[in-house]
């Protein structure tokens, strides 16, 4: 067990490293042309750009700028230690990209936890019904139900709920967007999050219904669900018990890796949408104006969290499942 | 023999009149139709599981509905170059803030508010802007979806954006269903270095957020187009979601298919072809290729759907088609600040992205079924 842990750290290790690698690509190497002359304006001095050339590091060979934007991205998970260096910055308004995510950290953590918990539990519960009374007219409803909510983009369903329920009535019964600290007052800290965790939540609720659906209709089938309801055990313990849990495990992995992505900032959309100053809400504002270190700093942030969430999960698998262990 | 199976009286039969010894000689696929025939007075033809598909998707009539609602769409939009200038009079960017058309036999301005002078109080007064809203067919096919805040009639743009998401979306997923396939058949066949290569590509790309990925990728080309390894790429092409969007999803396509290939592999008939010396282009391209085809079909219909709303939330966000070039996904951006005033701007496009995402994913439901019926093409993400 020890062996795999170890080896499967190292794993995440190489990933991280591949994965900056990647990043650093994207966004150093793939726009080309000179950073430096795009930054300075419209009709710069030559000094000028020499300046900014000097000042960002774009002179230097590029491993070298590899290397000082991990050790800016590194250092700046541990506060007070960065700043030398004028990578991972704003092109627009030079403000420092760490510090930004960070101050976006407990927002996007907000709202993934609610939502989370919302999507886990009604995802279960409609997906449940849904297998156990397969065929009926409820059955029927929740298929329909869930397969509009996959088809819905999420922002289009963000802005209308919005508006229609917080901007147009004169009397609103939710509060208009804007995050409101947990430590100030945990009850509007939820009341002003509870339109962006139903909205974030409904797809993931029709999607985690339909596989759980389909899967519990497959372990349905199984021997051992067979054998259960043979030596006498009521249908609804089997269902419980036995099919229920069986039909949870790809549930689990997928729900890590969804719950990875969302804290990682792929709630981008509800964040922008209801102007949530998340990490996703940073990485969105930065895109019209094409300020590409945000982005790359969200970019970086997201993998990270992937990254690890995985480890995690196969380390959890690992230990509750036996057969997985190839140690 | 109550409770047999169909086609149990046959065997039945054959082995009271030829003995137990030697059935299996007489009964080979060929043969054991015509003595089978006899019982149930209908001659039996063989099927292909093509045609036993089709029989099953033809009974599923809401995935028909569906498929024809989404070829509707499709054709609409393909064909708005065509008809929309003869119906609508606009192109798609043609602007008209100071005209106004005749609704119904009413003279409307296209916007109108705004301030106006008074010559007899010597002042400006300000009206609210009211910009023209759906005419439905009350002016001759102009504005049947109201006008959007410059003027341009939205059900053109509706059809002009849509067509672009569509471009997107079914390009993107041939793209991305072709490179998956390619590189699952290599990395699934061959095994070793190569399945260890392309797996680790995978890995890579799957350890991103898909939609950061996608922006990322997205903005960055877009900052002076794309000019390596000989292809040129402007900024503002239609190119770059696509590609992006493409790139993004090849390893939600290709891993499936390629567990499906390593299982395969291990099939008697992969052995035989093999020993036959034939070569591997062969045994991938026409033996391992026609078992995985539908669930490359089913997967390549819910790709569509998946990358219209990928497209859709680019777009939304500035990092997929750019201005004023329409798709549904920008028009909902520039719309959704005019929710109060002209709430058509936001929903339509809206609308139009549910319908044709929503008769995908049906069509897709209904297609797996019929292909798959005992349901072992799964879609795990």
């Amino acid at each position: 067990m020890l062996v795999f842990i170890i080896r499967r750290l190292l794993g995440m290790f190489a990933v991280l490293i591949a994965v900056s690698i990647l990043v650093f690509i994207i966004f150093i190497l793939i726009p080309g042309g000179d950073p430096a002359e795009r930054m300075a304006g419209k009709n710069p001095t030559q000094q000028n750009i020499i300046n900014i050339r000097e000042k960002w590091g774009f002179n230097r060979p590029f491993y070298i700028q590899y290397l000082r934007m991990m050790q800016k991205a590194g250092t700046g998970l541990i506060p007070g230690r960065h700043g030398q260096y004028d990578v991972l910055r704003s092109f627009q308004n030079r403000t420092d990209v760490v510090d930004q995510i960070v101050r976006g950290i407990p927002i996007t953590f907000s709202l993934a936890i609610g939502a989370a918990v919302i999507w886990l539990f009604f995802g279960i519960l409609v997906g449940f019904i849904a297998a156990v009374t397969a065929g009926r007219w409820s059955d029927r409803l929740i298929t329909t139900l869930a397969l509009i909510g996959i088809s819905m983009p999420v922002f289009f369903l963000g802005i209308v709920v919005r508006y229609y329920l917080t901007e147009k009535p004169a009397h609103a019964l939710f509060p208009d967007g804007g995050y409101y600290p947990l430590t100030k007052d945990p009850i509007q800290w939820a009341y002003h999050l509870i339109l962006p965790w139903l909205v974030l939540a409904i797809l993931f609720i029709g999607f985690y219904a339909r596989v759980l659906r389909s899967n519990m209709l497959d372990v349905m089938n199984e021997d051992y669900v067979r054998t259960a309801r043979a030596k006498g055990l009521g249908p609804k313990i089997v269902m419980q018990r036995h099919v229920l849990r069986n039909s949870l495990i790809p549930i689990v992995t997928l729900f890590g890796l969804d719950f990875a992505a969302v804290i990682g900032g792929a709630a981008i959309l509800t964040e922008t949408v209801f102007e949530l100053h998340g990490v996703g809400w940073y990485a969105a504002q930065s895109v019209g104006d094409l300020d590409l270190p945000p982005i790359m700093g969200v970019t970086l942030y997201g993998a990270f969290f992937i990254v690890l969430f995985s480890a995690v999960i196969d380390i959890i698998y690992a230990y509750l499942d036996p057969r997985i262990r190839p140690t | 023999m109550v409770g047999a199976p169909p086609g149990a009286l046959t065997v039945y039969k054959l082995l009271q009149t030829k003995g137990m010894a030697e059935p299996a000689t007489e009964l080979s696929l060929d043969s054991a139709a015509a003595p089978a025939a006899e019982d149930h007075e209908v001659a039996i033809v063989g099927r292909s599981p093509w045609y036993l598909a089709w029989r099953r998707l033809r009974r599923n009539y809401f995935a028909l509905a569906a498929f024809g609602v989404f070829v509707l769409i499709v054709v609409a939009c393909a064909l708005a170059p065509v008809y929309s200038r003869y119906v609508a009079h606009m192109g798609p960017n043609d602007t008209n803030i100071s005209g106004s058309v005749d609704v119904g036999g009413k003279e409307t301005k296209i916007i109108g508010g705004g301030a106006a002078y008074d010559p007899k109080t010597n002042s400006f007064k300000i009206h609210q802007v009211k910009i023209l809203g759906p005419t439905w067919w009350h002016a001759h096919g102009r504005y049947v979806f109201g006008a959007d805040n410059l003027g341009r009639d939205e059900a053109v743009r509706l059809l002009y954006g849509g067509l672009n998401s569509l471009k997107i979306g079914i390009g993107s997923a041939l793209i991305c269903t072709f490179f998956a396939v390619v590189l699952a058949l290599l990395g699934g066949f061959h095994g070793g270095a190569t399945d260890w290569f392309i797996s680790r590509g995978f890995d890579l790309i799957w350890a991103f957020p898909v939609f950061l990925l996608a922006i990322a990728l997205g903005s960055a080309l877009s900052v002076n187009g794309f000019h390596h390894f000989g292809i040129t790429i402007q900024p503002g092409s239609l190119w770059i979601p696509t590609l992006v969007i493409s790139v993004i999803l090849i390893p939600y396509v290709g891993r499936p298919i390629r567990g499906q290939i390593l299982s395969l592999r291990q099939k008697e008939f992969i052995e035989a072809a093999v020993g036959q010396g034939a070569s591997s282009f062969r045994i991938m391209f026409s033996d391992l290729l026609p078992n995985v085809i539908s669930t490359i079909l089913v997967f390549f219909t819910l790709i569509i759907a998946i990358n219209i709303l990928t497209e859709a939330g680019l777009s939304f966000l500035g990092a997929g088609v750019r201005l004023p070039n329409p798709s549904w996904g920008n028009m909902i951006d520039t719309g959704k600040d005019q929710l109060p005033s002209a709430p058509w701007l936001a929903l339509l496009p809206g609308i139009a992205i549910v319908i044709t995402v929503l008769s995908l994913n049906i069509f897709g439901d209904g297609l797996r079924d019929a292909l798959d019926p005992r349901g072992s093409v799964r879609q795990d993400r």
